[in-house]
């Protein structure tokens, strides 16, 4: 089989992009269908990905180019996966087609939505595929401009100030990448853009073989990185763009495009500079516990539920950090682990904010009160996602958590101690949270709401099962990760 | 070279002299006309296509020379490089595009063969800026591209703000250039000689010998409009016609570049300039970026933004190496396109922000103009993947090669700021109330095609720019 896997799991959706615009007028029910098909090839070659990737190789596999793109500055068109990307390339399809159908009640410029939609949709998939650093960096703003309008058409009544604050934060973060990638080109031998060759540290020439100009490319990189993790003091542009994002979009923002900052880290900071990644790795692992802690703490003081699930994002995420720090085996596959198992189960948490503001159309935790008894399916398949958000065993939140522990104790004993506070501090926000809204008195106020329909139940359906599945056979995605992880690890155990 | 015998290689200004000549005595033929002929018999649209024909016969011609090597001409006043070929193509396809903004623009300028005349006559004077490889020259030539500007800016005769651009632009022309005059005759005094060339005497450091140099980027700043010679910019772009900015925006920049480069190349070592030319472009987009954010009037706003390139450009100038000559060219070629393109939807859908209001959501030619100008727009902040992006690209490789680490990171600081203004427009159309219900008022055909031409030229290239890559590596190869 000689399909160009990757290319059409990314394109296909540009293809829809493109289409859209070119539809006649008033048709809205057949742009959202375009746009559910050309989501679909995505999640078939997902799907086709999970079956055919051949686990226990670390090195790339489904291998595109590299065909030469721009000769003057060695600009290759190069796609390929490994067991860093898959999880993330698998996860971007499944989590964009569930999106589209949770977007079937956008009824506002119908066109434009699903066109950039679909677009952002080639964007993060390219950022996972990609192996060439302009490409990569093609990809990677790529993303933003969808995001910007998607957020500032589509979003709530603070929308404007959201949208560009999102969109000045990461141009922010990505010139700084920029610049760094210019470094990289001029220093190293043979001017090349491949991101597998920049890993080989014998290519690295001129200041790039400095001490200070590493460290200064690392905190360039690194910085551009953390303001998509968000890691802490990077972080404020998260809860305002989630508050005010429509509910697919949150999805996509925490399911997806936060995974890109600490996917790049371990693409590129760990490999390309494994001396200062080492040095550095307590920062890492620190900044890590400032994000389980605080993202934990802000999350317990907030009243609106979307605002709520925004920091508990940023706390999750510090899990990653604390797990790449830790240079084991363990603390890597927890934090890629945890990386998709945060994209399944944040997902199932916005999807369930959005069903709830579609019909009482506020967020007020205090304002509900005994919706179990009114909406009860709904409110188990929100202890569902509550639970995994906590880290319940049996459920795949609490497989990644656990191995991000073990792995992080052996090298951060005491930051991994006080990171610990945090799963308490998550299991009393999420589960004051839910009785907040689902136990207590029957309000009657809310007595006539429907309950969870056919359509949303498609949504929160796939994610809940994968939840299920990873929490009992976590070894399903491990296997796919693991020879890659510690082939990232053995660099540094040397 | 002698005289008579340069000629064969001046050809291409031979051609412009000729139209510029030829449609000022088609305008004294018309004098006697009454004006109700004019507008209704067969020579009204005579002037736009005897320019357009004689531009278009210039560019085959200019395109030519690109196989002539550098011959100086006219005992080397002239030099006709590759580089110099370069720019004046840019002049050209910028006249041409400029001329066809005028045809269907709505004020006097559209049928006037005056106004054609002196598109031509700015073109001619700017070849020469480009091609001048001595002093006298250069002088003589900054002074004619000037003059013309003054009377395009000042062409709307029924607006006071032409009239007031046009006496600003006037005022700071005249002492930028005595100032200009003033650093060339210490030069001549110093060297003996008007031609510029590498020096090694002893006096190449005498404060004398530096003064010279610094007056001497007072005529080129004016033009390039850098700071601190920028504040005739936002003023003579507000008040001149919509083509005329246009056209001012990207061809007298250019020629301005064109020489610098060129002085830069051969003396500016020995005058100290890569040091104050990096700091007046750190300062220059810094001062553009900031000023631009409060602006309300889209033509300040990006006469704003051009005072901001002109410092990126700047950037490229001031790494003194070859791969920063090769950018501030690539530049150029992104930035034609993008800024006319950004103009032409100015000139399509008004000059006050105001005006744009909701423009996406008002039918298909609303939304149309709109998503063309977040094309410009973000291409003009450098994000990918735009065709201004690759220039900045280009413009920051040179000066990460160039080791000016502080410069490159001024700079993308700057990209950022720029992006806040840029997107103020971008919000203003799409998230904004629509100004009325009606639907956008269908433009016209042709500028319709040009705009999609050049937005997507803008996504294109943004995407594969190899022949550009070759066309420059080939004109800065030497």
């Amino acid at each position: 089989m000689n399909i160009p896997i990757l290319s059409v799991m990314t394109f296909t959706p540009l293809v829809g992009a493109v289409i859209i615009p070119f539809l006649p007028k008033g048709r809205d029910t057949l742009v959202k269908w375009i746009a559910l098909i050309s989501t679909l090839p995505a999640l078939l070659c997902a799907a086709w990905i999970f079956y055919a990737f051949q686990r226990g190789v670390a090195e790339m596999q489904f291998v595109e180019g590299p065909l030469e793109w721009i000769a003057a500055y060695h600009i290759q068109y190069y796609l390929g996966i490994d067991g860093l990307a898959t999880p993330m390339a698998i996860l971007t399809p499944l989590i964009s087609t569930i999106c589209i159908i949770a977007s079937w009640n956008i009824s506002k410029q119908v066109k434009g939505y699903f066109s950039l939609f679909l677009l952002l949709q080639t964007g993060m998939t390219g950022v996972f595929v990609a192996l060439d650093f302009f490409l990569f960096y093609i990809f990677w703003e790529v993303m933003l401009l969808p995001m910007y309008f998607l957020i500032g058409i589509w979003g709530g009544p603070r929308r404007e100030y959201a949208a560009i604050k999102f969109f000045l934060y990461t141009l922010l973060g990505s010139v700084m990448m920029l610049l760094v990638m210019i470094a990289f080109y001029f220093y190293s031998d043979g001017n090349t853009f491949n991101i597998l060759k920049l890993a080989d540290q014998s290519i690295h020439i001129g200041p790039m073989t400095a001490h200070s100009f590493r460290l200064i490319c690392w905190l360039g990189l690194m910085i551009g990185f953390a303001i998509k993790v968000p890691v802490f003091p990077f972080h404020t542009w998260l809860p305002d763009a989630h508050v005010e994002a429509p509910t697919a979009i949150s999805v996509i923002l925490a399911g997806i495009l936060l995974k890109m900052g600490t996917y790049g880290m371990i693409r590129f900071c760990f490999p390309i500079f494994p001396d200062i990644t080492f040095e550095l790795a307590k920062w890492i692992a620190i900044f890590g516990m400032i994000n389980i802690i605080y993202g934990a703490l802000c999350a317990m003081a907030q009243k609106d539920f979307k605002r709520l699930i925004a920091y508990s994002s940023i706390s999750h995420m510090g899990f990653c950090l604390l797990g790449m720090a830790s240079f084991t085996s363990e603390g890597m596959n927890g934090a890629v682990l945890q990386m998709f198992n945060h994209g399944t189960i944040t997902a199932q948490l916005f999807l369930i904010v959005g069903i709830i503001y579609d019909r009482v159309h506020h967020r007020d935790i205090d304002g509900f009160g005994g919706l179990a008894h009114i909406m009860p399916r709904y409110a188990v398949w929100t202890a569902i996602a509550f639970f995994a958000a906590l880290g319940l065993p049996g459920l795949s939140g609490f497989i990644s958590e656990a191995l991000v522990f073990l792995g992080a104790f052996k090298m951060w004993p005491v930051i991994t101690a006080i990171s610990a506070v945090g799963v308490v501090l998550t299991a009393a926000y999420i589960l004051w949270t839910y009785q907040r809204i689902f136990l207590g008195a029957k309000n009657e106020k809310y007595a006539g709401l429907p309950e969870i329909n056919w359509r949303e139940t498609v949504t929160l359906a796939p994610l809940a099962l994968i939840v299920l599945i990873l929490g009992i056979y976590p070894k399903a995605l491990l296997d796919i990760m693991n020879a890659t992880l510690v082939s990232i690890n053995a660099i540094f155990i040397k | 070279m002698p005289n008579l015998y340069s000629l064969q290689f001046f050809i291409p200004e031979l051609i412009l002299v000729f139209v510029s000549l030829a449609l000022i005595l088609a305008s004294a033929g018309r004098q006697g006309l009454r004006p109700a002929r004019v507008q209704a018999g067969w020579s009204k649209d005579l002037p736009i296509y005897i320019s357009i024909t004689g531009l278009v016969l210039s560019f085959i011609f200019v395109v030519r020379q690109f196989a002539v090597g550098s011959p100086p001409l006219f005992w080397g006043l002239l030099i006709l490089d590759k580089p110099a070929v370069f720019f004046k193509l840019i002049f050209v396809v910028t006249a041409l595009i400029v001329i066809i903004f005028s045809a269907f623009n709505i004020s006097a300028i559209r049928r006037s063969c005056e106004y054609y005349a002196l598109i031509s006559g700015a073109v001619l004077g700017m070849n020469l800026l480009a091609m001048a490889d001595n002093i006298l020259m250069i002088y003589l030539a900054l002074e004619f591209v000037s003059l013309t500007s003054y009377l395009l800016v000042g062409w709307d005769k029924s607006s006071p703000k032409s009239g007031e651009a046009a006496l600003k632009y006037v005022l700071y022309g005249a002492v930028a250039s005595g100032v200009f005059l003033f650093g060339s005759s210490i030069y001549y005094g110093l060297t003996g000689t008007l031609d510029i060339g590498p020096l090694t005497a002893a006096f190449c450091h005498t404060s004398a010998y530096k003064m010279a140099g610094l007056f001497m980027l007072a005529g080129f700043f004016y033009k390039i409009a850098a700071v601190p010679l920028q504040a005739w910019c936002p003023d003579a772009y507000e008040g001149a016609p919509t083509p005329v900015t246009a056209f001012l925006s990207v061809a007298p920049k250019s020629a301005g570049f064109a020489v610098l480069i060129r002085v830069f190349g051969e003396i500016g070592g020995t005058l100290g300039w890569p040091i104050i030319i990096a700091a007046i472009s750190a300062v220059t987009m810094t001062f553009g970026n900031l000023s631009a954010i409060p602006q309300n009037n889209l033509k300040r706003l990006l006469a704003y933004s051009s005072i901001a390139h002109a410092g990126y450009l700047l950037m490229g100038v001031a790494c003194a190496t070859a791969g920063g000559d090769k950018a501030v060219s690539f530049y150029f070629i992104a930035y034609l396109i993008m800024n006319l393109g950004a103009f032409l939807v100015v000139q399509m859908a008004g000059e006050e922000l105001s005006s744009y209001s909701g423009l996406a959501r008002r039918g298909g030619y609303g939304a149309l103009i709109a998503i063309a100008m977040t094309v410009f727009l973000l291409s003009l902040t450098g994000v990918p993947p735009f065709f201004g992006f690759v220039g900045k690209f280009y413009l920051f490789s040179a000066v990460i090669d160039a080791k000016l680490y502080w410069l490159a990171i001024v700079g993308i600081i700057n990209s950022v700021i720029s992006l806040y203004y840029y997107m103020r427009v971008v919000k203003t159309m799409f998230f904004d109330e629509a100004v009325s219900a009606d639907s956008f008022a269908k433009p016209d055909r042709t500028l319709t095609a040009l705009l999609i031409i050049l937005s997507l030229a803008t996504v294109v290239f943004g995407l594969y720019w190899q022949w550009f890559s070759r066309l420059v590596e080939f004109v800065t190869a030497g």
